[in-house]
């Protein structure tokens, strides 16, 4: 089977910081694949130069059988990445419903004429859009939140808002940066809970996370970055004994401060 | 956001009044009024327009007066300069033999051969288009301050280009602009005859253009510029090509200040380069403000009265002062523009002592 | 052309140029503390010299600049502490209009003041028609007053800079507000002091240059819109880029005569400044820093 994202020797330095450096790894469709590592060890600078809002200096991307390395964001989008950010990124503005409309975006076509005529067509493609949304922001649990401003509700459901604005771009692959940040104990279960049925789905998981109980909860592999490399790579239960694993985050005995 | 019923409730209520207030304008032998408050409409296109830009798009203009008088001057120049001394040129004979030119009297007993003004305004339209296409590309390539100092060497350059060369009337401008013939019976001109068709095809010109630009607003389009307005990285994120839309938006709000740009010069039969001053494009940009940035139908409202009272002199020599002061004003206090809401929200949320702490407020 | 021509160019590129490296070192002064870019900068000028037009005609010349170049800093400080000091993480578009609006205002209300014509203070030594000898080309005494007192301006400023404690603090306010201000150093106030200092150079400059050039109220637009090219032209927030950004520019939009019809040299200036946008945003001096903006 070939790996739906293939990663070969991904490096990339930012003035005198090697972010990353000789980067290799892949992720199988319908994995959830989990990276974590220490602060500054790549994790950010990786989701970026994967998604597209970074150019790698060396190394290359291959996305469902292509070379993507250099397409921009807004095109690896469009061929099926669809990402979360860390920092919630939603509209101000607009309502919940109306913010995961516009990840419908790649998926309807009206133009600027269409939309200024409220041609037939542009209104019965706006219908199924919203249906479609709906859907998903149910499947969510956030159905009665639909006309809300998407900006006042509460932290957690933001997230939500930004996942479900990511599932109905209908992507490969999802890249989830950090979604756990910020929620509390029972919002974390629950994200692992909806993380599982997304997965379920079919849908393949890519997710940078710091939150270690969520990581080995839901996780089918993890690849662990140490400095911008690849530390280690595996299954939950053999990364969390490894001791190359254990060293990085702890540090070495050695270097313990009195 | 609006929801279809709100919005039809606002352009019904707006039909009303433009017919009420031409009624009472004529009953009451004020149909001069009627004059001031076409230029008005005029003036509301651009702001239109702007409003998109700017509110929804998030991108300053500093510059749209340039595109206002691209508008004009081109037609007023196609439709004032005689061919007639030219016609043994290849490219004037084509012209003549696609019925694209039109001969009439001039004001000073001679005859004038020139474009035809359907083909003049297209093509007015068209070029201004094509400037705008052009601009967008390296202008938005910048960002914040470098973008609105951009657009707004734009527009200088276009005022000095329009002041300075003869070709288009120096310090004059182009005046004898004949008159524009929309269907047999009414046309865009300036004889007090027509004052009251020329107010409604003006008006009526708004109300389909808010309507439009309403609908788009509601629209995936819409979504999308407000999408990259409030976070650039998530509009990439779900797939919006975002320079390219930047660039369309730009094109259809210069477009509309171009169209803006051939209607009054037709109307005023003539145009001048204090259409492209920065002062010009300063009020656009106060309008869109006072209105509250994101909101067609304050900007609408606010530029209706403000430029209405500058047309009759209301504010003296003043005047700038007047457009300047508002732009501050709104900017320092109340930068969602009055009849956006924000000021009533914040102003009740004072008095209220639940939502004491939330600053989301400023900014 | 003749050498004497040539000359002359020189002189007037010069003496423009030092004006315009002025008003840029004005609006670098204020970027670099708070990353606003002061559109109300050419009105600090205007204010200058029409103020010291006013008070000579009470007051010996000296007094009268001197008094001018207090009201402008006044002025400036004023403008600081009611339209600026008081926002809270305002965006830049918001930034940008209010130096706007506030450049709109102030000439607007100088207009009512004083009135639409141009006005001048006397020649400081001389007057109009002396001259002196400098090559093969004849120049005004003034010439010489607007290179020595805005040149020593310059040198004074970067003594301050370089050299004073409040000169320092402003320069660590400049380059780490957050740093600044946890080493107790108060930035409001430094924020302030940046827009007294600018204003006070650039009205100082104003009167020195008004026998030459005369000011009006709307004389600051244009000086604004030339001082922000010579600043970008030179790189955005370098104090010595922005000096040789207005001799540059002065030059430019000097010689520009002799090629263009004299009707298009303001737009020389225009010209340049969508050339440095468009094609280096990070000036000629600059660094990949001036090509990004800084936050307010």
């Amino acid at each position: 089977m070939e790996p739906l994202l293939e990663v070969r020797d991904l490096g990339r330095r930012f003035g005198g910081l090697q972010a990353v450096a000789e980067l290799s790894f892949a992720v199988n469709p319908g994995v959830i694949k989990a990276v974590i590592g220490p602060n500054g060890a790549g994790k950010t600078t990786l989701f970026n130069l994967v998604s597209g809002y970074a150019l790698p200096d060396t190394g290359s991307v291959r996305f469902r059988g292509e070379e993507v390395r250099g397409l921009l964001a807004h095109e690896l989008a469009g061929r099926g990445m669809a990402r979360t950010f860390q920092q919630i990124q939603l509209v101000p503005g607009m309502s919940v419903l109306e913010n995961v409309l516009t990840g419908r975006h790649r998926h309807t076509r009206t133009g600027f004429l269409a939309g200024m005529l409220r041609l037939p067509g542009s209104l019965r493609e706006s219908r199924a859009a919203r249906e479609r949304c709906l859907e998903t922001l149910a499947f969510l649990g956030l159905a009665d939140l639909a006309d809300a401003e998407a900006v006042s509700l509460a932290y957690g459901q933001q997230r939500l808002v930004e996942l479900a604005r990511a599932l109905v771009c209908e992507p490969s692959l999802l890249l989830l940066d950090e979604p756990a940040a910020g929620l509390n104990m029972r919002e974390t279960e629950d994200l692992a809970g909806t993380i599982g049925r997304i997965n379920a789905t079919g849908l393949t998981v890519l997710l940078v996370e710091h939150d270690m109980g969520l990581v080995m909860n839901i996780s089918h592999e993890i690849l662990v970055l140490g400095a911008g490399r690849r530390v280690a790579e595996g299954e939950p239960r053999a990364i969390q004994r490894n001791p190359d694993v254990i060293r990085i985050y702890l540090g070495d005995e050695d270097a313990e401060s009195p | 956001m609006a929801v279809a019923g709100r919005g039809f409730g606002f352009t019904a209520g707006l039909a009303v009044a433009v017919v009420a207030i031409q009624i009472a304008a004529s009953a009451s032998h004020k149909v001069f009024y009627l004059t001031q408050l076409t230029m008005s409409a005029y003036a509301i296109l651009v702001v239109l327009g702007l409003a998109l830009l700017m509110g929804y798009a998030g991108q300053a203009s500093m510059g749209q007066a340039g595109f206002f008088a691209i508008g004009g001057y081109v037609a007023a120049f196609l439709t004032t300069f005689n061919l007639a001394p030219r016609r043994d040129l290849l490219f004037v004979a084509f012209l003549e033999r696609a019925h694209l030119l039109m001969t009439r009297p001039d004001g000073s007993g001679g005859s004038v051969t020139h474009v035809h003004p359907w083909a003049a305004a297209l093509f007015a339209l068209g070029f201004a288009a094509a400037v705008a296409w052009i601009v967008a590309g390296p202008v938005f390539r910048l960002r914040g301050h470098y973008l609105a100092m951009a657009t707004l060497g734009f527009g200088i350059i276009v005022h000095r280009l329009f002041l300075g060369s003869p070709y288009f009337g120096g310090a004059d401008g182009i005046s004898d602009v004949p008159e524009l013939v929309l269907l047999p019976g009414l046309a865009i001109t300036g004889r007090a005859a027509a004052r009251v068709s020329n107010y409604y095809a003006a008006w009526g010109l708004v109300l389909l253009t808010l309507w439009m630009l309403s609908n788009l607003i509601e629209s995936r389009v819409g979504r999308a510029l407000r999408a990259i307005h409030g976070s650039e990285n998530a509009a990439a994120a779900v797939g919006i090509p975002i320079a390219r839309f930047k660039t369309q938006v730009f094109v259809l709000a210069a477009a509309l200040a171009a169209l803006a740009g051939v209607l009054l010069t037709h109307f005023n039969s003539g145009i001048g380069p204090s259409e492209a001053s920065v002062m010009k494009s300063v009020r656009y940009v106060a309008i869109v403000a006072v209105g509250g940035m994101a909101n067609l139908r304050g900007a609408l409202v606010m530029g209706t009265v403000l430029t209405f009272l500058s047309l009759r002199g209301s504010f003296g020599s003043f005047d700038d002062l007047v457009f300047g002061g508002i732009l501050l004003a709104m900017m320092l206090f109340s930068p969602e523009g009055i009849v956006g809401g924000d000021l009533w929200r914040r102003l009740r949320s004072t008095f209220s002592l639940k939502n004491r702490g939330d600053d989301g407020t400023a900014a | 052309m003749t050498f004497d021509i040539f000359l002359q160019f020189c002189v007037a590129g010069v003496t423009y140029g030092i004006i315009y490296g002025v008003v840029a070192i004005g609006f670098t002064i204020i970027y670099n503390t708070t990353g606003i870019i002061n559109f109300a900068q050419g009105e600090f000028l205007m204010i200058g010299g029409m103020t010291a037009v006013t008070l000579q005609r009470h007051l010996p010349l000296p007094a009268a600049i001197l008094g001018a170049v207090l009201v402008a800093m006044l002025a400036g400080a004023a403008i600081e502490m009611l339209f600026i000091r008081w926002l809270h993480r305002p965006s830049v578009l918001r930034m940008i209009i209010i130096t706007i609006g506030v450049s709109i205002v102030v000439r607007e209300i100088a207009l009512h003041v004083w009135d639409e014509k141009s006005h001048a203070l006397p020649h400081f030594t001389g007057d109009s028609v002396s001259s002196v000898a400098l090559g093969g080309a004849r120049i005004s005494p003034q010439v010489l007053w607007v290179i020595g007192v805005c040149g020593a301006m310059v040198v004074l400023l970067g003594v301050f800079f370089r050299a004073t404690p409040l000169g320092r603090q402003m320069r660590a306010c400049a380059s780490n507000r957050d740093a600044a201000r946890l080493c107790g150093i108060n930035t409001k106030n430094m924020v302030t002091l940046s827009f007294v200092l600018s204003a006070g150079m650039g009205a100082l400059a104003g009167c020195v240059v008004s026998p030459i050039t005369y000011v009006q109220y709307d004389c600051g637009t244009a000086l604004a819109i030339k001082g922000f090219t010579a600043a970008i032209l030179g790189g955005l927030g370098s104090m010595g880029g922005a000096a040789a950004g207005g001799l540059l520019l002065g030059l430019l939009e000097s010689f520009s005569v002799w090629m263009l019809p004299a009707a298009y040299k303001d737009a020389v200036a225009i010209a340049v400044m969508l050339g440095v946008l468009f094609l280096r945003p990070s000036g000629i001096f600059g660094s990949a820093e001036a090509a990004r903006l800084r936050e307010y």
